[in-house]
């Protein structure tokens, strides 16, 4: 069945030899290994790249661009996600690996801190006048979004409807590039420097949004060689320091307290995508009412943990903190300002966020009931041991499988042997009565 | 159980508090599975999920039945345990027996039953003091 969804992950069927690392670690149980190789299911994963981060023979390759491709764009304007600048050491500071960008064939680098200040403004004036379901949870991890419109479709009207610091970025950069250098805003490349393939597939399905504003992604894995040789090389020159990052810009890497005007007893900052769906369990069932705000990362401590970068995700919490303390502290942009592009709803999505539930058995809900009585069936028949030796994560997995016909009960090895233990027995049952009552002695 | 329904029974063991949620999370997941609307959905989560609460913090063992037809929805919940002397207070918002420690851990707020009847259809309680309470509600699936 061909997905409506976008994906940012590929699976290399060549470069894959079914071990299952992949399907085991999948948090959405989206992956299957048939015949030997591992597939998605297109409309279970939600792009973590929980699957990259496992697969022994990097087999699951994230689609994002090269430094090559950018040449499609007259201009480009990288939009480095500040978890890029714990990657390098504390003591090299965001103005030199601005400028090392730069010379790694960008035209522009438009800082994300600015952004990160308008949307913590507008987050906490959103929040004085939301009469909604609590708590709130964040939106600006897309996988977290994702996350919600597929598995948890119900909290969807609970996601912030505020756009994320990358796109409010992304369109000022873009208009201010467009007025200085007078090219079209359309042969702009804006170009996110991204820890995770999430922010991919934001950018082609743009949840909320009737477009991105961001055009392409680099991974931060992917730039980091480069990178690292032209810091090297600016570190002896003069860096750019014009529109640097600030403090609080850096600190929305690592999971924290956003919005910080609340008492920290009223938010619950959460990372790495299980715990996530742990929290999200909660909210459903209305526990956890009495918090304003839930912020969400897919990846353990937050940005810094996201599957494309090169940094162990606790070292680089460690250098972002010790970052955040050294750069001025910022709002690096005027809250009377924020304020009044706010009223004018400059950072509201532009639609409703819309859930997308997962399929269910049947369509409708008599055949349904027809179908998960089967399902129950045959779970009640498998070992209940999650082996996955069939190609499915978990026993209940593959049941549901066998009833979309999607796979055969054979497939289970402990349905297999019991079949065979059976036809062994009714061998030996019909070898016993055939035998002369001498016991074959002559 | 009937040809057109889907049945499915939970077993919840009193003071168990380290599964306690998992009844609900099932009966979610199953719900889902079965393609019910997701407001539905959570009205029923709320009250699967009080439901199993009063049974893990007050009774000794309890059960969850969840019947599931082209309808509506219902759960039955039965436990052994201390039972409820008088319903009608306990179904006053902000009443509550919940002992300290319960409190500390967020629970006892007085809400549970409440929240459960506002989130069904249909909602019937009874109870046996020293027996056990009984409980059932159905919510309606629109046609």
């Amino acid at each position: 069945m061909p997905s409506q969804y976008h994906h940012s992950i590929r699976f290399d069927a060549e470069r894959c030899d079914g071990c299952m690392s992949c399907m085991r670690a999948c948090p959405t149980g989206a992956v299957r290994v048939r015949r030997g190789r591992a597939a998605k299911l297109a409309d279970r994963c939600i792009d973590c790249g929980e699957c990259i981060r496992v697969c022994p023979r990097s087999a699951i390759v994230p689609l994002t661009d090269q430094m090559d491709d950018l040449s499609k764009f007259d201009y480009t304007v990288a939009i480095p996600s500040p978890a890029l600048y714990s990657q390098f050491d504390v003591d090299t500071p965001p103005g030199v690996i601005v400028a090392a960008l730069k010379q790694c064939g960008f035209n522009d680098v438009e800082c994300l801190s600015p952004a990160c200040d308008a949307v913590t403004t507008a987050t906490e004036m959103f929040l004085d006048s939301y009469r909604g379901q609590f708590p709130l949870i964040s939106s600006f991890c897309p996988t977290v979004v994702r996350l919600v419109q597929v598995k948890y479709p119900e909290l969807v009207d609970q996601l912030l409807p505020i756009l994320a610091p990358r796109e409010i970025s992304a369109r000022a950069a873009k208009e201010r590039k467009s007025k200085e250098c007078g090219i079209p805003q359309e042969r702009i490349g804006a170009v996110y420097i991204t820890p995770c393939p999430g922010k991919v597939v934001s950018m082609l399905e743009h949840p909320g949004m009737e477009r991105s504003y961001l055009d392409t992604a680099v991974s931060i894995s992917d730039l980091f060689p480069t990178l690292s040789a032209a810091v090297a090389r600016v570190g002896d020159g003069e860096p750019d320091l014009s529109r640097g990052e600030t403090a609080s810009g850096i600190s929305w890497t690592y999971m924290g307290r956003l919005p910080r005007s609340l008492p920290a007893e009223n938010t619950l900052p959460i990372s790495g995508l299980r715990n996530v769906m742990r929290i999200l369990d909660d909210v459903e069932k209305g526990r956890l009412r009495k918090y304003v705000f839930i912020e969400c990362h897919a990846c353990a401590e937050g940005c810094v943990g996201g599957c494309l970068t090169v940094e162990n995700p606790y070292v680089a919490r460690g250098k972002a903190i010790k970052l955040s303390q050294r750069l001025p502290s910022g709002p690096a942009i005027d809250r009377d300002t924020v304020a009044r592009s706010y009223r004018e709803g400059a950072y509201f999505m532009d639609e409703p966020l819309a859930s997308r539930p997962l399929r269910p058995l049947a369509d409708d809900i008599a055949s349904a009931i027809v179908k998960m009585k089967e399902r129950e069936r045959i779970l009640a028949s498998l070992p209940g041991i999650d082996c996955g030796a069939c190609g499915a994560p978990s026993c209940r997995a593959f049941a549901e499988d066998v009833v979309l016909d999607e796979a055969e009960q054979a497939l289970c090895v402990f349905s297999w042997q019991r079949e065979v233990f059976e036809r062994i027995n009714d061998l030996a049952r019909l070898v016993s009565l055939q035998r002369p009552a001498d016991g074959g002695k002559r | 159980m009937a040809a057109d329904e889907f049945e499915n029974g939970y077993e919840v063991t009193g003071r168990d508090f380290a599964n306690a949620g998992r009844v609900s999370t099932a009966i979610k997941d199953t719900l889902k599975g079965l393609g019910i609307q997701a407001p539905i959905v959570r009205r029923v989560a709320i009250a699967s999920y009080e439901a199993e609460m009063n049974l893990v913090m007050y009774a000794t063992h309890g059960k969850i039945r969840l019947i599931v037809s082209s309808e509506s929805i219902t759960l039955r919940v039965e436990d052994e345990g201390p039972g409820i002397e008088d319903i009608s207070m306990a179904m006053q918002e902000g009443y509550s027996t919940a002992t300290a420690e319960m409190r500390e851990m967020g629970f006892g707020a007085g809400l549970g039953l409440p929240n459960i009847k506002r989130n069904a259809d249909e909602f019937e309680i009874t109870s046996q003091v020293g027996r056990g309470t009984r409980l059932q509600i159905r919510v309606y699936l629109p046609a």
